[in-house]
């Protein structure tokens, strides 16, 4: 069995314990995605009710918006690795980066719902339509909300002049930046790989 | 157009002045609300309410405030059934009764809902409160704000559903709101609206605290405390934290998903354009059959501390009692199915899901005989703890056979939706983990407040509770296999009536039993002196929650204990006088503390307008709600000014002051 547990007089800002309590939440968010997942497995299907997302997609397109949530990702890497050095200035630069980057894969993808509303694939023409949203959507707020994230980060970095706090933090949010790249990565090929077949 | 953005579709109409009962409840709620308003203002404790509770993060307090939410919402949801009861022994043939339909479905969702979300989970988590930092030797949960946090969301989720009796109506759709009744086009009113946003507050609440139990006790053990070193009822709250954790989000989808077809026009459940009513079905009960094992495992860990202080021995089986708690926990994930047989799924399907229904019934057993064999030849005393978990035995069985029972399909093809399966899970429910919940009550209360709960009360009380339940519940047995549909507002046949008038004698027995529970908390109250636990150690208890005083201080120990066995509190009581070590000689250090914060609080009371305004289509309110939750998670980020210390020397003046009282 497990070792016991070691308990330091300092033990509530342990930051050990808090991003074990991170890795619990990504777990909660691993099932509300394989939920959304399942439904669209379950309502999109070759041949299903509507319109077909087939027609729709456009892989160039999503492939771009894909590079850029990578590319992200590889800023944020760089943040992490400047952070690490205690270059604060480079950090934030990177996390800058990050959020533009960021910024750019939601607009496109906002910009690809207008467009496939415009051409008749709007969320209520059909079940598969709505299942496509609802999953690929909520990736996208997922998103957003990491951007804001990234936002307060950069703040943070330059008001708390807590290292250790600040070190916390950015493990965390590395951890919830990289869980949406691969969140991203289900939801291209199961949504648009599988859905352009 | 400004009014639409503000107000949405909230009118004076809102307010069913028509419907003598909802006048009479809401103003009942409002008078009961007034003067505990009024109250508090006249003995000045505002700014003790605010500054001591409210925002506390100290876990014994919010444990104590899931236990007053939890007991308010029980009188509440009780209200209803005895409502129902009354209906039913009324409407037979002729007579209608005196409910309109409209009304008896809000009633039979809104008991269902408030039953299992707002007295059955809080009532849980305000024990696993107050217990599980204090056995694991730990001063707090790992993450108190979150703590507080998730606390309130509860709150606000159960004030919504009492909202919901006033201003509109609640959903008539059953529990489990399934579509395409509980669609837009089906349910064109704000009441299924309630029901979703009061469960997904709600439910925030529910994975934030699963989140924090588990990082609790993965984390947090005193030194020595390995795994299987930890009490059971630590081990039962674990797996119920993660079937927490495995559960809740898939609620938040089926509900989530569910919403966005009543309000953007979405088809995910709806009956034309491709939706899918079934995926709805499946995914509510991916998530409800986990639900219901995450109210009973904790109540199979309140039955194992129980059982062994009240028999003075050591568990027996601990290892298997363990294991069995992990196969409990992985199978409540395979067995969602045996709620739909009738689905039309193929028999191969239902034939697994119904094996692995009954292969339940194993670990479950091997439970049952580990208590059985705990007591045998044991010294037991019956106190009220003990007497519900005797009671438990013999009902519990009665309920998991009639379960095994229905876990065959041919045999659910004919129970479902009938009485025989209402009859079953009450049997469950109210046999196992209420009784369970009953026992934790009285077990943990002197620890929680410091004095004892009146005996003699609590003995009638509980006789009233387990002879009212079998009135109550026996003849829905035999109604439902007769062929009773449940929910019926009314039904022709008369031979039905005298099973009905039973089962409201039933109910007015657990109300009389309900009123002595109350009096037994006010006479408690008001002899609380002579019935003062000194000791802290009001059972003669095992675990390391009995060490310390009663209340325990904020710091809980003042020194971290050692655990090196099983049991390890009573082994050293054996060993040696727990008065053996004076304060005086012992080498105080100071203690790290989390700072009380409102925090909680307002990201809590943000999300109730968010929801409140969603609910009515108020866009400029639910904009306020969202911003104000945002902002206020982000500022709080911001202070870092959370913690602070107590000096070694007050810890010793506590300490000392402890002692003395020990040893008078």
């Amino acid at each position: 069995m497990s070792q016991p547990a070691t308990l330091e007089a300092h033990h509530h800002d342990g930051p050990g314990t808090d991003v074990f309590g991170f890795w619990i939440y990504i777990l909660t968010d691993c099932v509300l995605f394989g939920s959304l997942f399942a439904t669209f497995i379950v309502l999109n299907y070759p041949g299903a009710y509507g319109p077909q997302l087939k027609e729709f997609i456009q892989l160039p397109y999503v492939l771009t918006e894909t590079f850029l949530l990578l590319g992200s990702n590889f800023t944020f890497g760089l943040a992490m690795m400047t952070f690490y050095k205690r270059k604060m200035a480079w950090s934030k630069l990177f996390l800058l980066l990050t959020i533009i980057l960021g910024a750019g894969f939601v607009l496109m993808e906002i910009n690809e719902f207008y467009h496939f509303v415009h051409e008749g694939y709007s969320w209520q023409v059909s079940g598969a339509a709505s299942a496509f949203y609802g999953l690929v959507a909520t990736h996208g707020l997922h998103v957003s909300v990491g951007l804001l994230w990234i936002l307060v980060m950069i703040i943070q970095l330059s008001v708390t002049k807590n290292v250790r706090l600040n070190e916390k933090r950015m493990i965390m949010l590395g951890i919830f930046w990289n869980f949406l790249d691969i969140v991203w990565i289900f939801v291209f090929t199961t949504v648009y790989l599988q859905g352009a077949l | 157009m400004l009014k639409e953005l503000i107000l949405g579709n909230l009118s004076l109409e809102a307010i069913p002045l028509d419907e003598p009962i909802i006048v009479a409840a809401g103003v009942f709620m409002a008078i009961g609300m007034f003067v505990v308003l009024v109250g508090i203002t006249a003995f000045k404790k505002w700014g003790c309410i605010w500054n001591e509770w409210v925002c506390s993060v100290d876990h014994k307090k919010i444990g104590i405030m899931y236990l007053i939410l939890s007991g308010v919402m029980l009188l509440r949801g009780f209200s209803d059934a005895l409502l129902m009861r009354s209906q039913q022994a009324i409407a037979a043939d002729t007579s209608m009764g005196y409910l309109p339909p409209e009304h008896y479905d809000q009633i039979f969702t809104a008991h269902g809902v408030i039953m299992i979300f707002f007295v059955a989970m809080p009532f849980m988590i305000g024990l696993m409160n107050i217990a599980i930092p204090l056995q694991i030797g730990a001063r707090d949960v790992a993450y108190p704000y979150l703590n507080s946090l998730s606390f309130w969301m509860t709150f606000v989720a159960a004030m919504l559903v009492n909202l919901s009796l006033v201003v509109g109506s609640f959903a008539a759709t059953g529990w489990l709101a399934y579509p395409p009744l509980s669609g837009l086009k089906f349910s064109p009113g704000v009441g299924v609206d309630y029901y979703v946003w009061a469960l997904q507050i709600g439910g925030v609440g529910t994975l934030l605290g699963g989140i924090n139990f588990i990082a609790t006790i993965l984390k947090m053990r005193c030194p020595g405390m390995t795994l299987m070193k930890m009490p059971i009822f630590v081990w039962s709250v674990l797996c119920a934290s993660i079937l927490i954790c495995l559960a809740f989000p898939i609620l938040t989808v089926s509900l989530g998903l569910l919403e966005l077809d009543r309000m953007m026009g979405m088809h995910f459940f709806t009956q034309l354009h491709g939706g899918n009513i079934m995926m709805y079905i499946n995914l509510i009960w991916a998530w409800g059959h986990p639900e219901v094992y995450i109210l009973i495992l904790p109540a199979f860990g309140i039955f194992s501390e129980v059982v062994a202080t009240f028999s003075r021995k050591r568990l027996f089986g601990y290892t298997t009692m363990v294991y069995a708690i992990g196969v409990i926990t992985f199978l409540s994930f395979v067995v969602w199915l045996h709620h739909f047989f009738t689905m039309g799924a193929s028999a191969n399907v239902n034939a697994f899901f119904g094996i692995a229904t009954m292969i339940i019934a194993i670990p479950t057993g091997v439970k049952v005989f580990n208590w059985l064999f705990t007591m045998y030849r044991g010294s037991i005393r019956l106190d009220t703890p003990m007497l519900w978990v005797v009671a438990f035995f013999t009902t519990f069985a009665i309920g998991g056979m009639t379960g095994v029972l229905m876990a065959l399909p041919p045999v659910d093809f004919h129970t479902h939706n009938s009485l025989f399966n209402v009859a079953h899970f009450h049997n469950t429910i109210i046999g196992g983990v209420l009784f369970g919940y009953f026992a934790g009550f009285v077990y943990w209360f002197p620890k929680a407040f410091g004095f004892q709960l009146d005996e003699r009360l609590g003995k009638i009380s509980f006789g009233f509770w387990v002879s009212g339940f079998y009135f109550a519940f026996m003849p829905l047995y035999v109604l439902g296999l007769q062929g009773v549909m449940r929910r019926l507002v009314h039904y022709d046949n008369v031979a039905y009536q005298p099973y009905f008038i039973v089962a409201a004698f039933g109910a007015v027995l657990i109300l009389i039993g309900v009123g002595f529970q109350i009096l037994q908390i006010v006479y408690s109250v008001k002899h609380r002196e002579k019935l003062r636990d000194k000791t802290g150690d009001a059972w003669n208890g095992r675990t390391y929650e009995w060490s310390i005083s009663s209340p325990p201080p904020v710091y809980n120990f003042a020194k971290i204990p050692t655990a090196n066995r099983i049991d390890e509190f009573w082994y050293e009581k054996e060993e040696k006088d727990p008065a053996h070590v004076h304060p005086n000689d012992t080498c105080f250090e100071d203690i790290h503390m989390p700072k009380n914060t409102s925090a909680g609080f307002f990201i809590a009371v943000f999300s109730g307008i968010l929801g409140f305004a969603m609910i009515w289509q108020m866009w400029l309110p639910a904009i306020f709600g969202l911003v104000g939750v945002i902002f206020t998670v982000i500022l709080r980020t911001f202070n870092n000014d959370t913690d602070y210390y107590i000096k070694a020397d007050t810890v010793k003046q506590i300490e000392l002051a402890h002692y003395k009282e020990m040893l008078s």
